[in-house]
């Protein structure tokens, strides 16, 4: 079954396996969800989960948005978003979702912002080789050929310098080392897109899903 | 607050027994191998060449001379695998990490006794 969560990137260790071996983790704070809202097939023409996560306080909230927390009987939250679910019956709106809907060992894929790199040359973007910096080379870290001269102008996806990171990535079939609930603690094995602090979602592992 | 998430997390793995040891002491390490599900402990001696990083993370290097070949191992300080770290000798040096010991003969390499 398809199920996810929100939660707060705080930043990476390590920690001890069963075996003795130490094995790199991203500690993200998992406090409980909320579900906001269903959407069904027949009211909205899709299936998902609406989930508000983090405090937020409640004189920098609108008056629509207010309402929308008020129905469900919520204080206010930083984060709303929906989560495709095909299989709803266990949510209902009001509902705390806490991070042990994972148990250590399940596969999850996480989604985060990755970090803004600003305007970055071919090199660093596109993983282009550089020219020859020494013997008079005269040509450095530049984007090299345009490509062939014959359709007089540059073929489309010529790839070029330009703003890169701050876009959506997800991380697929991340293990998960431990979820406890009890702190709100989720760790996953391995690094994880985006800053620390920064939201990130977790769902269960899309290729694993029987 | 980060760091005390982070620092919650990895304190259960933190050994309070550590003794206090530096680079250019001799420390005996008992290490646990598994072999098939026998478990027997393997004792490394040798100086300490360096300790490195901090919290769960840190680790230290132990140099021997094993029938006329240098070797190296890195343990990290906390592992569950390390039984024991025993200081047979603190020694007298006047750096953090002993990598210039890797050139010299037994007799350069000789380090003075810290009291």
């Amino acid at each position: 079954m398809a199920k996810g969560i929100l939660g707060k990137k705080v930043g990476m260790t390590q920690v001890f396996d069963v075996d003795g071996r130490l094995i790199p983790v991203t500690v993200i704070e998992v406090t409980p969800n909320v579900v906001l809202q269903k959407k069904t097939v027949e009211t909205d023409g899709y299936e998902a989960v609406q989930l508000g996560f983090n405090e937020k306080r409640a004189n920098i909230v609108n008056k629509p948005q207010t309402g929308h927390f008020a129905k469900v009987g919520t204080t206010p939250k930083r984060y709303v978003r929906e989560i495709r679910l095909q299989d709803m019956n266990e949510y209902e709106p009001g509902q705390e979702v806490k991070c042990d809907i994972f148990a250590a060992g399940d596969y999850v894929d996480v989604t985060g912002t990755s970090k803004g790199k600003g305007f970055q040359g071919v090199i660093k973007r596109h993983n282009f080789g550089t020219g020859p910096m020494a013997h008079g080379s005269k040509y450095h870290r530049g984007v090299g050929s345009m490509g062939t001269i014959d359709p007089n102008r540059i073929r489309k996806g010529k790839q070029m310098p330009g703003r890169m990171g701050h876009e959506t990535i997800t991380i697929q079939n991340l293990t998960v080392v431990r979820a406890d609930a009890e702190n709100n603690i989720l760790l996953v094995k391995g690094n994880v897109p985006g800053a620390n602090k920064s939201l990130v979602i977790i769902k269960n592992a899309f290729k694993k899903q029987k | 607050m980060s760091q005390q998430i982070i620092n919650q997390v990895t304190q259960e793995f933190i050994k309070s027994d550590v003794p206090s040891f530096r680079s250019g002491d001799t420390v005996k390490v008992s290490v646990k191998i598994k072999e098939g599900n026998r478990e027997r402990i393997q004792v490394f001696e040798g100086l300490v060449i360096k300790r490195q990083g901090g919290g769960v993370s840190e680790t230290f290097t132990v140099r021997k001379i094993s029938y006329g070949v240098g070797v190296e191992r890195t343990f990290p300080v906390h592992s569950p695998v390390v039984e024991k770290i025993e200081v047979i000798r603190f020694g007298k040096v006047r750096r953090a990490h002993l990598g210039y010991l890797r050139g010299l003969s037994a007799k350069a390499s000789r380090i003075k006794e810290r009291r």
